[in-house]
Parts: C-alpha cells; sequence; structure tokens
C-alpha cells in the first residue's frame, strides 16, 4: 500500500530565510495519517526549524503549510491555538517546567484546556505516566530525573490530551544505549496503540530508520531523497550514501573552505 | 570611517528594533486576555519571589543608609548648631530620593537579575516554546505575573525602606549622639509633608518598579538561549535598569520638586 | 505546603508595607487625621514675609496653635497677604492680636508669632489682622545700622 494515500500535514513549496540565509527553499514534505515519518538530515539543515514552522512558532516566507484543511501561517492566533491543541510536541531538552513537579508537569495541559474533575485528571496522568514506565516517579521534580526519564516524562505531557500529531525534536540526542533503546521502543508502541501521527526529527540512521514508515532526507534546504527506508538504503546518490553511512569525507566535505595549507603555511605573517 | 559610521547606525537600528518589541512585549503581556482566576496564584508566586525573597536586603540596607545619614547629617549641622535639623535631614533625603532610588536599585540587582535569568533559562530549556505548543501563551502565563508582581512589589519595599531607614536614623542621632526625641521627631514631622514627599516619593517608586520590571523581563525573553546569552543579558538588565532608574529620576525630581 | 508558605510571605509583606505606610504618614510626615480641615482660618497683611513658607506653624508664646495655609501676593495694596489656619480649640484669640513673623534662632526657619491684644471681641474665621510686623531682613537690618552709624 502506497504510504502517501492519506494525508494529515502537506508542505507545499514553503521557503523559509533566516537572515539572509535561506533554510528551506521551496520544499514539499508530506506526512502520511497515523504513521512514523521521519525527517533526517545533517545538523544545521533546519529540522527542528520546520516542527517550529508546523507548530506555527515560526512563519514561513512563502508557501503553505496545511494541517488538514487548515493553513497553519495564515490562521488567528485563537484558531493556532486550538490547531495545537491537536499536536504534542517533544523538545530536545524536554522542556519540563522547572516549578512543578512530574505529575504537575503531565496534568499542565489537561488543566489547561479540559475542566476535568481534580479524580479525572488524577487517573489520566496516572495513566500516561504508567504508559511511559515513570508511575512512580510522580512525585519528583525534574531537577531529580536523569536525562532519559526527563525526556520520557516530557513525552507523556505531549500524549497527556491524546493529540493526532506527535512531533520528536532529536529524541535519541544524548541518551545512552539502554535510554535510547526504551525511547524508540516507546515511540513506536504509543504510535501504534494511540494511532496518531508520529514526526521524528533526527540524525541518528539507525534508530530512526528502525521505527519509521517513511524518511525524508534534508540537506540544503531541499530534499535530497524520500521514501520507505528499504528504498532510501538503494538510492543511488552520492549524499545519501554518505548521510547514512557516516562517511566523514563526500559531498559534505570533511575541510572548512580554506585556501591551500603550503600557501598559508609559507605566507609571512603580516 | 564609513565602517564606523556603518556599524554605529547598525547598532542604532538594532537598539531601535528592541525598543519597538520591548513595546510590543508590554502591550501583549498588559492587554492580553485578563484571567483573574488563573492569574492570581501565579501572581502570589512571584510576588514571594520577586518581593518578599527582596525584604532581608532591603531592610537591611534601609537600616544602614538611615544610620550614616544620621551621623553624616549630625556631623555637618552640629557645626551651624542645629542638629536638631537631623530628624528632618534624614527622612527628606530617604523619603523623597534615597529610598526610592536605592530600592530600585537593590531591586535591579537581586529581582530584576533573577528575572531575566530565569526567563532566559526557561526560553533556553524550551519551555517558553513548549507552553507555546501546549496552547498557553507564555506571555500571559510567564511575563504578565512576573510584570505585575514587580509593580506591585517596588512602592512596599520602597516605604517599608523609608521607614526602616528613618528608624536608624533616629537610632544613631538620638539614642546614640544624644539629641532630644521630641525636637527630631517634631522637626521631621513639621517638614515632612505627605502629599510633596511621601506621595512623590512612591510614584517615583511605581515608575521605577515599572521599568525595572520591564527591563528584566524583557531582557530574559529577548536574550540568546545560550548559556553567555543569558548571563549577558543579566547583565544588561543590570546596568540598563540602573541607568534608567538614575535617569527617570533627575526627570521625575525636576517634574516634582525642580521649579522648571 | 510550599504554595502556603508562599502566599503567608506575601501577606507579610503586604502588612509590612501598609504598616510602613501609616508610620510614614502619622509619625514621619506628621499628617494628623484629626488635624485635618478643622481650624478656623485667619488673614493678615504683611510688608514682607522674608522667608516664611506655607505649612509653616503658627505660634502663641513659642507654642503651636495653628499653620500658614497660603501665601499670595494682595494685588490692590501691593503687599503679600498669609492665610492662616488657628486651632478650633484656640478661640481667645482677641480682635486686635498682632501677628509678627519670627525666626527661631538665628537662621531658622520663619514662622507667624501671635501676641493677644485686650479687646472682648475674638478673631471669628475669615477675620484679618490688623497689626502686623514684617519679617526681619537680615540684609536691611545691616544697612540701617551702617546708615545710623554714619548719620551719626
Amino acid at each position: 500500500m502506497d504510504p502517501l494515500s492519506d494525508i494529515i500535514i502537506d508542505i507545499r513549496g514553503m521557503t523559509f530565510s533566516r537572515g539572509s540565509r535561506t533554510i528551506f527553499d521551496d520544499i514539499s514534505i508530506r506526512v502520511p495519517r497515523g504513521k512514523v515519518t521521519a525527517i533526517m538530515g545533517p545538523s544545521g539543515t533546519g529540522k527542528t526549524t520546520l516542527l517550529k514552522l508546523i507548530g506555527g512558532q515560526l512563519k514561513p516566507d512563502s508557501g503553505q503549510i496545511l494541517l488538514e484543511d487548515d493553513d497553519i501561517p495564515r490562521l488567528g492566533r485563537r484558531e493556532l491555538f486550538l490547531a495545537r491543541e491537536r499536536m504534542g510536541m517533544l523538545f530536545q531538552s524536554g522542556a519540563l517546567f522547572t516549578d512543578m513537579s512530574v505529575f504537575e508537569n503531565v496534568a499542565f495541559p489537561i488543566r489547561v484546556h479540559t475542566d476535568l474533575s481534580q479524580d479525572m485528571i488524577r487517573d489520566i496522568v496516572l495513566m500516561k505516566l504508567q504508559a511511559v514506565g515513570l508511575r512512580g516517579a510522580a512525585k519528583l521534580m525534574p531537577s531529580e530525573l536523569s536525562g532519559g526519564m526527563a525526556r520520557r516524562v516530557a513525552l507523556a505531557r505531549a500524549i497527556a490530551l491524546d493529540p493526532d500529531i506527535v512531533m520528536y525534536d532529536e529524541p535519541f540526542t544524548g541518551q545512552d544505549p539502554i535510554a535510547m533503546g526504551v525511547l524508540v521502543n516507546l515511540i513506536r508502541r504509543l504510535n501504534q496503540a494511540l494511532g496518531h501521527t508520529s514526526i521524528i526529527v533526527s540524525h541518528d540512521i539507525k534508530e530512526t530508520l528502525g521505527i519509521a514508515d517513511y524518511v525524508y532526507m534534508v540537506a540544503d534546504g531541499r530534499v535530497i531523497a524520500e521514501g520507505t527506508p528499504e528504498q532510501l538504503a538503494v538510492v543511488d546518490s552520492e549524499q545519501v550514501r554518505q548521510f547514512m553511512q557516516g562517511l566523514p569525507d563526500g559531498p559534505v566535505p570533511f575541510h572548512y573552505p580554506a585556501p591551500d595549507l603550503m600557501q598559508e603555511l609559507l605566507q609571512e605573517t603580516p | 570611517m564609513l565602517d564606523w559610521i556603518q556599524s554605529l547606525g547598525h547598532r542604532t537600528l538594532s537598539r531601535l528594533a528592541a525598543f519597538g518589541r520591548a513595546g510590543q512585549l508590554l502591550a501583549q503581556s498588559l492587554i492580553a486576555r485578563p484571567s483573574p482566576i488563573t492569574m492570581f496564584p501565579l501572581l502570589v508566586q512571584q510576588l514571594y519571589f520577586v518581593g518578599v525573597l527582596s525584604l532581608v536586603i532591603i531592610v537591611v540596607s534601609g537600616g544602614f543608609i538611615g544610620m550614616v545619614l544620621g551621623l553624616q547629617g549630625y556631623t555637618i549641622l552640629v557645626d551651624y548648631g542645629s542638629e536638631q535639623a537631623v530628624g528632618q535631614m534624614v527622612a527628606l533625603s530617604l523619603v523623597r530620593e534615597l529610598a526610592p532610588v536605592v530600592t530600585a536599585l537593590l531591586f535591579a540587582g537581586r529581582a530584576g537579575s533573577a528575572l531575566t535569568a530565569e526567563i532566559g533559562l526557561m526560553k533556553a530549556t524550551e519551555q517558553l516554546a513548549s507552553l507555546e505548543m501546549i496552547g498557553v501563551d507564555p506571555l500571559r502565563r510567564v511575563i504578565a505575573p512576573r510584570f505585575w508582581a514587580g509593580f506591585i512589589s517596588m512602592p512596599i519595599l520602597t516605604v517599608i525602606f523609608s521607614v526602616v531607614g528613618v528608624w536608624g536614623g533616629a537610632i544613631v542621632a538620638v539614642d546614640w549622639l544624644g539629641i532630644y526625641d521630641g525636637s527630631f521627631w517634631a522637626n521631621m514631622q513639621h517638614s515632612v509633608d505627605f502629599n510633596d514627599d511621601v506621595l512623590n516619593g512612591i510614584i517615583k517608586s511605581i515608575v521605577f518598579g515599572a521599568v525595572v520590571t520591564w527591563i528584566a523581563v524583557f531582557e530574559g525573553y529577548d536574550c540568546v538561549p545560550t548559556s553567555e546569552g543569558i548571563s549577558q543579558a543579566t547583565t544588561r538588565t543590570v546596568v540598563f535598569s540602573s541607568l534608567a532608574v538614575l535617569g527617570l529620576d533627575f526627570i521625575l525630581t525636576a517634574l516634582m520638586f525642580g521649579e522648571l | 505546603m510550599r504554595m502556603r508558605t508562599m502566599e503567608i510571605g506575601v501577606g507579610f509583606l503586604m502588612l509590612a508595607g501598609a504598616v510602613a505606610l501609616v508610620v510614614l504618614a502619622l509619625n514621619i510626615s506628621g499628617l494628623s487625621l484629626a488635624n485635618q480641615g478643622g481650624g478656623y482660618r485667619v488673614y493678615a497683611r504683611f510688608e514682607n514675609i522674608g522667608g516664611l513658607t506655607a505649612r509653616a506653624k503658627v505660634a502663641m508664646s513659642g507654642v503651636q496653635i495653628g499653620e500658614v495655609t497660603a501665601i499670595r501676593l494682595d494685588p490692590k495694596f501691593l503687599v503679600a497677604e498669609v492665610e492662616m489656619r488657628i486651632r478650633d480649640d484656640v478661640d481667645y484669640l482677641s480682635t486686635d492680636s498682632s501677628a509678627q513673623i519670627l525666626t527661631a534662632g538665628l537662621l531658622g526657619e520663619q514662622y507667624i508669632g501671635i501676641t493677644p491684644g485686650a479687646e472682648d471681641e475674638n478673631l471669628k474665621d475669615g477675620d484679618r489682622i490688623q497689626d502686623t510686623q514684617s519679617a526681619l531682613v537680615l540684609e536691611d537690618l545691616v544697612g540701617k545700622f551702617l546708615f545710623n552709624k554714619v548719620s551719626e
């Protein structure tokens, strides 16, 4: 079955630049509903920026970002906040509120957006924490958690309102192998169990390809390759191969542009 | 030379842009749909951090400054045989000038820098972005309560500073230097006017409170979200708010007491 | 529990602020609630008020009985007119009392001294003290003294 038959987010011809630097140049990305979509690429290609654009925290210079029928950049403040209620986002650092306990962190979106009773909120929070395996840590403060645990709590918070879309910003960066395994497993399992759409932004090839249904590879502001992980493995492109295999030199050069070494060495210092 | 003009122009423009963003921040966080029910607990929390935790430094500084004023005033006035006027001197300098200005400077150092660092850290750790994604406006949730807390705390702290200062001056002048306490207080009460002196001092402190918190909150919200960026923003808060306080103090004094 | 400490702390701050404001008003600026608006007004014209200001005290035999509320220039007589407020309980100043601008100490502040006269009728609200003596202006005094010396 074609994974792109049912689209939830459709980015069409979007251009975004920061200052004089163009980060995305007429890029088009389609995210299939209910699947895990990965957006991969070398550091500094604006992958996090892409998530912020989808979340409406940044506005593109041109182009459309369609969430079903809503064009995110053109929504008013109120509609944008409504659209965001359908999204959960796991930030790179976890972004837990440091002045609240783990329980309160997960309860926060529920308290803000619903009028549920304290008992109901408590039940939901404990269930979400159970799902990420941290029900026992409900009373701890974020400063008492390890990096991996903080990210799992943040994940519980991101799914607290059962969003349609969950966005993961570099979920595996800086994790030890065990925490990484736990997160990979969790993302896959939650995606299946809750049926939401997942977007993962990452440069950890092995882990990401292991759970992704569809992959976009982004470099220099463009999509350089897309397809299922199997399709990508056989793409005949030097750029893709360098990234997939982690080669030190290739289209992304090892050396930062510089004049010839011998010439610079022989030059007299002014 | 041309480079220098160019960079000057560039710096001026970026300062101007920052000023614009600061105004925008103020407008958005204050005009933002008020919701007193959720706001109140947040406000209490911020009043605690901004106001209550600044109380000790305010009381201690106020006491010492009052005592120094008492001593200095006495040594000067005793030459003219009018050491009874020391009460008047202590009270007037405190109520009109020193209490609002010194409180604002201490407040910038104690609470302002903490506000900047806290908000900067929330930005760096993506807590602000995360609030936005949860669908909560960080201006209303984070910025507005802090702004109001600073705005409310400053006049209270200033009034406390004045009273403690006068009391410190009285200890030195009356208890140690032996000025007759009747003339100390009578002189003071006769020369200090509630409307002209006390209320004007409070008005000053309200203005200072608003400006210092505004600067602190803006620098935090607008900082570069790295550890270096936060430390620079904290420094800027203290420097800018101190300069703003001293400059505004001159303008306000000229308007209130000067015969311009 | 943490919230509770905060609430107590903030409550304490508010209370301390309120107490401080009251102390500032009553003890330091001498704002007396009972004094406000009471008393009756009396006017006096002076040729020269010297350094007299509003809120200067009005005293009899050195005891304060009121204060100066306003000073203006009388355009008809071209002299200063001083409005003062005398305490209600001091209702025994005769109509021929005299007012004098005095100086506390050699260089101290100036105030108005009232010396009662002998009439049976007493001053009422809005009355005018006719017998006044202007402020002692040091320069004039020195000038007169020198003039006398020369003419001797």
